[in-house]
């Protein structure tokens, strides 16, 4: 079992035809994710993958032709609030977004209009979702991680890789690992992650990798106290970062001594959850 | 990117809010005239980009102009928390009345910007947040619909602000949030906006913050951007695409994304180290950029050994050890280097690497055990 991808996804990828589209269209596709078309405005009718996935001009006419349940975002920053739209007004339920560098008052509109609509958004700037021996949906390294009962949730890219790696050196496998990205304003936080972590039943503890900046840590760790009964293990990263600088993520920068490190540690070791001091202890401490 | 108080001014009276009559000077003379024109009585400001201006003593009165070009040059020739004051703002004075504050930001839990507002504004506004909390008042801004004027009634009115100036009041509320918007803005601050002695609202003081990913479309406010707040090596960064921030350590740090970089920096500093810097080569990092990551990160005289930390995803190893060995081949670095490399084409980006004499770990706690190892001058395998 897993979480929000798996065998059954049917993948769309906006933004197919690009660089980035088209590199992780392969790894994805080589990884037994099921990606039924692609998207680039003004190239409907061409076919990408030596003619394995059809490519449409607009979202809609994709999904009704594909019936496609998901969609993948590689567009550059600059039309990316409009590639979740379209996504969105087409009624795909689950929009993964990995595009970094969208402009914060986009990703406000973005939010505030999918909360009315019903579609689920993962990112941006986030490394996807990996569902180990089932579906890859976006750039997490496929041969990192393997099959198993741990959840993961991340607010970062290479530091989830480092993670995975780790537990995969002790043998411990992963049900779903989810990127939900390290911008200040995103689709699916922590909560919504630990929420259905609780709910699947092939998961039986959670990983889950914040960062300094924000109170989303802190929010999660009222959450885990008062609702998960699957332990939690954490690491924070940017302990050192000094404060009111922007550390490469948009989302992680401490403003007004808020969302520093310590606090958020204080707050989750409060709720029972164990802190790692770094990556490679946390295999130990699950 | 900040942008100074004369340029956040403009901005703000494009939109229809009332600012004091004044000019940027970067001479004393320049100011002198300045003081003329506006009649003798003015506020000499310096224009850095720190807070704390006024009680450093950068901000000051001047009763004639030629007193005006005295200050000017005073404050001129000051260094305001490490920066240098390079323009003063010559601002006609006013008699202050009342200090109200006025902002917006983008609060994030509640995905919207916020408007916040208070009677008790004035230079001890964050005092006021800490003790007095409930003296500012929050409104959220839906930003699929603006600030709809009965907000900024419902402001005016929850501030106790005497009903002749609700209209105006409006006015500068839906000014500073239009000016928010357009600018794609993360901070617009009115701090204070002051009901003078002739009963008007003043707007004296004014702060702005851009998204520096909006940036692309805002080419004009781009060309604002003040270099000096930014360490040489920081402007050096930018230009190639690297995210670096300094830090006052020994050991250089090269990693591929923001949060494996900062678990970097963290996990040095647990085993006793301190790390120079902040440095994310990007995901698909070339060998250019690599090579002028370690050009930058040597330039820091500090740096008495760099660990290199690598989790191929995107970024190839093969790739990284290219870019490494062309970064050496002209640098010609003294210092000792350690890399960890793993992921994606990660035994042959080691395979490529050595003959350069860099000292290999296996995992992150082993890289980071050995640069502070080798900083501390002991012998490493």
């Amino acid at each position: 079992m897993s979480i929000l991808v798996n065998k059954h996804t049917r993948l769309l990828v906006q933004g197919v035809t690009g660089n980035e589209g088209l590199f992780h269209t392969t790894q994805m596709v080589t990884y037994g994710t099921t990606v039924v078309a692609g998207i680039t405005p003004g190239k409907g009718g061409e076919w990408v993958l030596d003619g394995k996935i059809p490519v449409f001009d607009s979202v809609k006419v994709a999904c009704e032709s594909t019936g496609a349940n998901a969609s993948i975002i590689f567009v550059p920053a600059r039309f990316s609030a409009d590639a979740i739209f379209e996504a969105a007004d087409a009624g795909i339920p689950l929009i993964v977004c990995i595009t970094e560098g969208i402009p914060v008052l986009d990703m406000m509109r973005v939010r505030n209009y999918l909360d009315q609509k019903g579609s689920r958004l993962v990112g941006p700037n986030c490394p996807g979702l990996l569902t180990p021996g089932e579906a890859k949906v976006g750039i997490i390294p496929g041969n990192i991680a393997i099959s198993g009962n741990v959840g993961v949730v991340s607010r970062s890219g290479t530091l989830t890789y480092e993670v995975l790696y780790a537990l995969k050196l002790v043998g411990m496998g992963v049900s779903t690992c989810v990127g939900i990205g390290g911008d200040p304003v995103n689709g699916t936080n922590f909560i919504d992650c630990l929420q259905m972590f609780e709910a699947d039943p092939l998961t039986e503890k959670v990983v889950m990798i914040g960062e300094i900046g924000g109170t989303d840590e802190e929010r999660a760790a009222e959450y885990i106290a008062d609702h998960m009964t699957k332990p939690v293990v954490s690491f924070i990263a940017g302990q050192t970062a000094p404060p009111g600088k922007r550390m490469g993520h948009a989302g992680a920068i401490i403003e007004g001594g808020a969302g520093t490190a310590a606090e958020k540690v204080k707050a989750l070791q409060a709720a029972g959850v164990k802190v790692a001091s770094h990556p490679e202890e946390i295999p130990s401490l699950l | 990117m900040k942008l100074h108080e004369y340029q956040s001014k403009l901005i703000f009276a494009k939109y229809g809010i009332p600012i004091p009559k004044g000019r940027v000077a970067a001479t004393p003379e320049e100011a002198k005239h300045i003081a003329e024109e506006l009649g003798g009585r003015v506020v000499i400001k310096s224009q850095v980009l720190v807070g704390g201006r006024g009680k450093a003593g950068g901000i000051r009165l001047a009763k004639t102009s030629r007193e005006a070009e005295e200050i000017a040059g005073q404050i001129l020739a000051m260094e305001i928390k490490g920066l240098p004051v390079r323009k003063v703002l010559v601002d006609e004075a006013a008699a202050i009345g009342k200090e109200i504050y006025l902002g917006i930001t983008n609060d994030r839990a509640a995905h919207k910007p916020v408007m916040m507002a208070s009677m008790a504004g004035g230079v001890e506004i964050e005092e006021v947040a800490r003790t007095t909390p409930e003296l500012i008042i929050k409104v959220h801004i839906d930003p699929l619909l603006g600030l709809r004027d009965y907000q900024s009634r419902d402001i005016a009115y929850r501030i106790d602000l005497p009903r002749e100036h609700w209209r105006i009041f409006g006015q500068i509320a839906r000014g500073l949030w239009q000016a928010y918007l357009d600018s794609d803005a993360t901070l617009a601050e009115i701090n204070p906006l002051v009901i003078t002695g002739d009963n008007r609202l003043l707007a004296l003081d004014g702060k702005m913050v851009l998204d520096d990913n909006a940036l692309f479309r805002h080419l004009d406010l781009a060309e604002l951007r003040d270099l000096d707040v930014e360490a040489p090596s920081e402007v050096e960064a930018r230009r190639y695409g690297l995210s670096f921030i300094k830090l006052d350590g020994s050991i250089g740090c090269m990693v591929n994304g923001a949060g494996l970089a900062m678990t970097t920096m963290d996990i040095i500093k647990l085993f006793g180290g301190e790390p120079a810097n902040f440095l994310d080569i990007g995901g698909g990092a070339s060998s250019e950029k690599v090579a002028a990551a370690l050009r930058i990160i040597l330039t820091d005289t500090n740096v008495k050994a760099v660990l290199f930390n690598v989790f191929g995803g995107i970024t190839r190893g093969d790739e990284v050890a290219r870019g490494i060995l062309v970064a050496l081949e002209e640098v010609k670095p003294q210092v000792p280097m350690i890399i960890r490399l793993v992921g994606t084409n990660a035994e042959e980006g080691l395979r490529m690497l050595a003959n350069a004499k860099m000292i290999t770990a296996e995992t992150l706690a082993d890289a980071a055990r050995k640069s502070v190892a080798i900083v501390n001058g002991e012998a490493v395998a």
